[in-house]
């Protein structure tokens, strides 16, 4: 594509033409299921984390065997087997629906999330676990010996220092997790990922179609990073 | 045991601690409890279905097949990402604004955007524009794709391996008259190399994990893709999953553990300078630019 071909009017809308044929979705449409998807995974995983998380640094024994368990057999398997899992096992096989039994995309994008979530779970706990021990065991030690109570311990002291620490390795997650969204293509949610499938594969403008995609995933994750990343650095505890 | 959260247990946090077990035990068993009794309902725990895998059949024509094709993409990717990366993070701490800059920017880009893209992308390239065959196309897309990725993580890997260096390396390197050139392959880079290899044998449980996306929407027969047809074939859809999933679980097992053994190693070893990037600095390399310089951390905890 020369310079001049595309500073004429009608040939910039020859080359851009066959994104007005994709209207289910369109273009900016499959991007806002991406970010659905982000956003869902994002707050489901950070429950879901955090309980895991609670179980890992709790001192029952079980429930800390079971958050290691679970992290460690989720974090060795890929995601693309647990979202396939979740619709030819759950959905088929278990009968999971997750409330839309009829309605098959929007099962399908709740499975997604569903899988997401699981996955994603067990990276947000050990971000947070590490988190937890970055806070020195004196700083515990010297607030117990004023007599603070364990809720005291936990909220004026352990906490602040964890939650500061973590806004940077959460911050890699939810990246990750906008990266990882596209795996829900496996399943046929129509994401950013699927519509380029189909566009690439039916149009002759392959890169420029690889180029769309590609600026828009880094509209989605370069903002994010940057904007976390200043936030970490400025709430770090310098020690 | 101590620690930051509560003090060592006295008798009434002992109750309640049992308490609390026999109650997470409960709802543990009424999971599994459910999940069994679907499976018994599905007739999924039928032994027909799980005999497969103890004759040689499934393993020989579906899984083993499947799982050296994932090996294959994994170590061809990784073996062909690993000079690239070099050269890219040796690129991004160049002294020379020219090359810093553009180095950075290649790997910023494919950093931030998902390998599926890359792939599907590859693929479609390489139908277009090359002859290579319907047949190999699936494990060149692949590979592409992973390379094209982890080559931007491993740059990121090399840059933060020789930033967690001790500075006093390059300073006595300048000291006894090196040039950047004899200062970086004679000095920096064989230690980061064995500050790295934990950190390159983490990514690689990345690479193997990635290596499914292909099976699913380019059509790679890797482990997953094998899955499928296996399962077509005995009707076995949740025992072939257990099965899959069990084989990636070891796999990316022995890889960690292999990964932690080394860091482990290399932090006792008193040969080295004492920087070693572990697992925990991959996952945060593998998103995109999160905290400033990666070795930051890295230099922290040497």
């Amino acid at each position: 594509m020369s310079a001049t071909y595309v500073t004429h009017p009608e040939a910039r809308e020859i080359v851009f033409d066959f994104l007005s044929d994709y209207d289910d979705p369109s273009l900016l449409g499959a991007f806002w299921v991406t970010v659905q998807l982000t956003v869902f995974s994002a707050i489901g995983s950070l429950v879901w984390g955090t309980l895991l998380a609670a179980m890992r640094v709790s001192p029952v024994p079980l429930m800390r065997g079971f958050g290691t368990a679970y992290v460690n057999i989720v974090r060795n398997i890929p995601l693309t087997v647990i979202i396939v899992f979740t619709s030819l096992g759950l959905a088929d096989i278990f009968g999971v629906t997750m409330g839309a039994p009829d309605d098959f995309e929007l099962q399908g994008f709740r499975l997604a999330v569903l899988g997401l979530v699981a996955y994603t779970a067990a990276f947000v706990c050990e971000a947070l676990r590490s988190g937890i021990n970055t806070v020195p065991v004196g700083q515990a030690e010297a607030a117990r010996a004023l007599g603070l109570s364990f809720t005291q311990v936990l909220s004026l002291v352990v906490l602040p220092q964890a939650f500061r620490s973590v806004i940077g390795p959460l911050a890699n997650v939810l990246i990750a997790l906008t990266k990882n969204t596209t795996v829900a293509a496996a399943i046929g949610v129509g994401e950013a990922a699927l519509l380029m499938k189909e566009m690439i594969e039916n149009e002759a403008q392959t890169v420029l179609i690889g180029a769309i995609f590609a600026f828009g995933f880094v509209v989605l994750t370069l903002p994010t990073g940057l904007f976390l990343g200043w936030l970490s650095k400025r709430l770090a505890v310098k020690r | 045991m101590t620690s930051v959260l509560y003090d060592a247990p006295g008798p009434r946090a002992k109750r309640r601690n049992l308490i609390l077990s026999v109650v997470f035990f409960a709802l543990l068993a009424l999971l599994l409890w459910w999940v069994w009794q679907t499976m018994d309902d599905k007739g999924q725990l039928k032994w027909a279905l799980w005999k497969p895998f103890t004759e040689s059949e499934a393993w020989t024509t579906y899984l083993l097949p499947g799982l050296s094709n994932t090996l294959k993409a994994a170590a061809l990717a990784m073996v062909i990402a690993l000079p690239l990366g070099a050269i890219f993070g040796i690129a991004r701490m160049s002294d020379h604004r020219w090359v810093r800059i553009p180095a950075g920017a290649v790997v910023e880009f494919f950093r931030a955007i998902p390998v599926l893209l890359l792939m599907l992308f590859a693929n479609e390239f390489y139908a277009r524009s090359t002859d290579i065959s319907t047949e190999d196309r699936p494990l060149y897309a692949v590979v592409t794709g992973l390379v094209l990725y982890n080559a931007s993580v491993l740059a990121e890997i090399v840059r933060a391996g020789i930033l967690a260096l001790p500075s006093g390396q390059t300073e006595a390197a300048k000291a006894i008259g090196l040039r950047k050139g004899q200062t970086m392959t004679s000095i920096l880079l064989p230690q980061a190399v064995t500050a790295m290899l934990p950190a390159i044998v983490s990514q690689l449980v990345v690479i193997v994990k990635d290596t499914a996306l292909g099976g699913v929407l380019l059509n790679f027969t890797e482990l997953l893709n094998s899955r499928g047809t296996l399962a077509a074939n005995y009707a076995n859809v949740i025992p072939s999953f257990i099965v899959v999933a069990v084989i990636y679980i070891i796999l990316n097992f022995i890889l960690t553990s292999f990964a932690s053994w080394l860091e482990g190693r290399l932090r006792r070893s008193k040969r080295s300078t004492g920087a070693v990037l572990g697992a925990e600095d991959v996952d945060d390399l593998n998103a995109a630019e999160v905290g400033g310089a990666p070795g930051a951390g890295a230099v922290g905890k040497a």
